[in-house]
């Protein structure tokens, strides 16, 4: 069915579908209105869950963690500073290995205060062990929460599913809500391989030795460093599971999709831009305008961030002359994570070939500074004529 | 409906704590966590933030709890309850007991605001706040519970120059059902709270006072002796607030009848944490305890 809403509907419509046992959110803007109309699903019983209105976003990922650790399959969604505050909580449930999915409806972070979009807060949780998926439209963030907890669950590793506050989180569009029987049908019940159980006690998440240890009945366990090793190379393994993922997810809604790259005449493109979510979709723009005179440019978003689809980004840039990367966040004192990261796999990748494409690096829209698809298209067509001199260059910048 | 008083002869034999623990030689916790859970039960899962708890429960990947346990962040202690809470109401299973045990600084401090949150949410979990008086795991430094005059790792040449923080109060003021004042001095106390409030519901809080040789400063050998000095004094008052109603319980409740206190300064006597409290300082404590067991002596008329 075709329905019209915003992005944060098309979320809370996502986890409806997937049948979350557990909610527990803390109010942040732009996040809100998925919580708002979770708790309105529970009270009017479309949605049988149990609605927790904590006092804080460190309690509502700590009631997330508790809950999946009991087996029960949870959801939460924050912005900004609310992700900040979770920090911690982000860091240990991934290390807990529980298949949780939070919405990240991605917002600048204080200091000073802003409540507009850019991608510093769910960028900043990148090495903390989580799966990142970026959506660009509102049927992306529905599949995409759909897809998480499939995934989530297949691997044991909690999924941020981010989406743009306001551009997306607060825009109407057309989507195709799915029939609850399909959903049931791609996604099973929670089945964890273990849950706090009184007949079956065990002592979860304490003090490990930095080196294995033999356990009572003479068993060797692993020490911290082996689980943590275990968590990185499940995360490697999960860029496998995600094409399952959207092969199963195709089959049963017909939507077919790359689970890491979103290309936009990237085919015969000399020079590729580069981003992360509804960004990429103004960039099509874009390169339209180029294409038309005649520059021969195409647009890849990158669906996938963390585990990061290196050899994919690397594949598909194969050839290419040039790579524009733009980015709505930065690591500080550097460039923007997404540029080095890629860097980082053309290097792995083609490294040595004498065929490694420049890579230019561009901020744009810090704090919700509005981004102008003319300013994009001209930047792009300024460097693929020569190369900024100074970078990550700022678009729009009034100094 | 009074309930029998359990005596040591009426105690389940039942041990969820296997014997030898990682805890410290005459640990005040390990008493109190001990019959804790005899009265909690089988049928219980617990939270455990980081504290000495943690170290007694044991090393991965063996454990001395017989139950199963979450470990948790240091603040998310009663967000943690919550959360099991809501999977087992999720599941229909309404026989499961969850219990935390969090440290004096996990509660007073850090874990605060996620225990009003729950408090206020009315979540049906028993809290308990094991009071040692200090960051004793992390060697001994001082929390909003550590009392006035006592020398900490980071208070250590004048003691700590503030009051300790009432917790119980304010527990209280979160109108629970059931606030409890124990000590691990008296464990069958602790006992029978434990049973006397498991049918009540939201939440309730168990405040105990637990006597610490290292952190404290005294022969292990001494720390019951000392927990009843703490009582005995009427220093440290054990009670119980039910749905609103204060009572004084076991020894406290003795001590009104007797209306005769041991002098506080023996209790400080007794620990080198002290030893920087001076008469005179002592005697002001001594006045404030006097004029609150007026008060109770009063309301006993």
């Amino acid at each position: 069915m075709h329905i019209i809403e915003d992005g944060n509907a098309a979320a809370a419509l996502g986890v409806r579908l997937c049948r979350p046992q557990v909610i527990a959110a803390y109010p942040i803007t732009p996040q809100t209105p998925v919580t708002e109309k979770l708790s309105e699903y529970v009270e009017e019983g479309s949605l049988s869950a149990q609605y927790i209105p904590v006092e804080s976003e460190h309690s509502a990922l700590a009631v997330c963690i508790a809950a999946s650790s009991a087996g029960a399959r949870v959801f939460t969604a924050t912005s900004a500073n609310g992700l900040l505050y979770m920090h911690e909580q982000v860091q240990w449930a991934a290390g807990a290995r529980l298949p949780i999915v939070m919405c990240v409806v991605n917002r600048a972070v204080g200091a000073p205060w802003n409540i507009w979009n850019d991608q510093q807060d769910s960028i900043s949780q990148r090495d903390t062990g989580w799966i990142q998926m970026y959506c660009a439209d509102h049927q992306q963030i529905l599949d995409t929460v759909i897809k998480a907890y499939w995934l989530a669950e297949k691997v044991s590793i909690p999924i941020m599913v981010c989406y743009d506050g306001y551009i997306l989180s607060h825009t109407f569009m057309p989507f195709d809500l799915p029939e609850a029987r399909a959903v049931d049908a791609f996604l099973p019940p929670f089945q964890p391989e273990y849950a706090l159980n009184p007949r079956e006690p065990a002592n979860l998440n304490t003090v490990t030795l930095p080196d294995v240890r033999m356990d009572v009945h003479g068993e060797l366990a692993h020490g911290y460093m082996e689980i943590r090793y275990l968590l990185q190379e499940d995360l490697r393994l999960a860029l496998g599971a995600a094409a399952e993922m959207e092969k199963r997810f195709a089959g049963v809604f017909g939507r077919e999709a790359d689970p890491y790259l979103e290309p936009y005449r990237c085919d015969d493109a000399d020079f590729v831009a580069v981003g992360l979510g509804s960004l990429t979709y103004q960039l099509r723009v874009s390169v339209d305008a180029l294409r038309a005179e005649g520059i021969r440019v195409g647009v890849m978003g990158v669906r996938f961030y963390r585990p990061f689809p290196d050899e994919a980004i690397a594949r598909a840039l194969t050839g290419k002359t040039g790579v524009i990367v733009f980015e709505k966040a930065l690591s500080y004192g550097y460039e923007g994570a997404l540029a080095s990261d890629l860097k980082s796999a053309l290097y792995e990748y083609l490294g040595g070939t004498g065929r490694l494409p420049t890579v230019q690096n561009f901020i744009a829209g810090i704090g919700g500074r509005e981004i102008h698809t003319q300013d994009l298209t001209d930047t792009l067509r300024a460097a693929i004529q020569a190369r900024v001199s100074k970078e990550p260059a700022w678009i729009g910048l009034k100094l | 409906m009074q309930q029998a008083k359990t005596t040591i002869l009426s105690l389940p034999t039942q041990e969820f704590v296997h014997p030898g623990t990682r805890a410290c030689t005459g640990c005040g916790l390990s008493i109190a966590y001990r019959v804790g859970l005899k009265a909690l039960g089988p049928d219980t899962m617990l939270i455990v933030p980081p504290s000495c708890l943690t170290v007694l429960q044991g090393l991965f990947p063996v454990a001395s709890t017989k139950l199963p346990c979450l470990n948790v962040t240091f603040a998310s202690t009663a967000a943690a309850a919550t959360g099991i809470l809501a999977t087992l109401k999720a599941q229909g299973n309404t026989h499961t007991t969850v219990a935390a045990w969090a440290g004096d600084g996990g509660t007073s401090d850090i874990g605060l605001q996620a225990l009003s949150g729950a408090a206020e949410r009315g979540d049906n979990f028993i809290y308990f706040c094991y009071d040692n008086e200090g960051y004793m795991n992390t060697g001994v430094q001082r929390s909003g519970t550590t009392p006035i005059g006592a020398i900490t790792a980071n208070t250590p040449f004048k003691g700590k120059l503030q009051q300790k923080k009432d917790v119980p109060a304010i527990m209280a003021a979160h109108h629970l059902s059931y606030v409890a004042a124990c000590s691990a001095a008296y464990p069958l106390d602790l006992y029978d709270k434990i049973l006397k409030c498991r049918d009540l519901p939201g939440t309730k809080y168990f405040h105990i006072h637990i006597p610490c040789p290292p952190g404290w400063g005294y022969d292990p050998r001494y720390g019951i002796k000392i927990g009843r000095l703490a009582v005995e004094t009427g220093y440290y008052d054990l009670y119980e607030v039910v749905n609103g109603e204060f009572r004084l319980t076991a020894a406290s409740e003795k001590l009104v009848e007797k209306r005769k206190l041991v002098p506080v300064r023996e209790y400080f006597r007794s620990q080198s944490r002290f030893k920087v409290l001076t008469e005179e300082q002592i005697a002001d404590i001594q006045k404030q305890i006097d004029e609150k067991w007026e008060g109770y002596y009063k309301k006993s008329d």
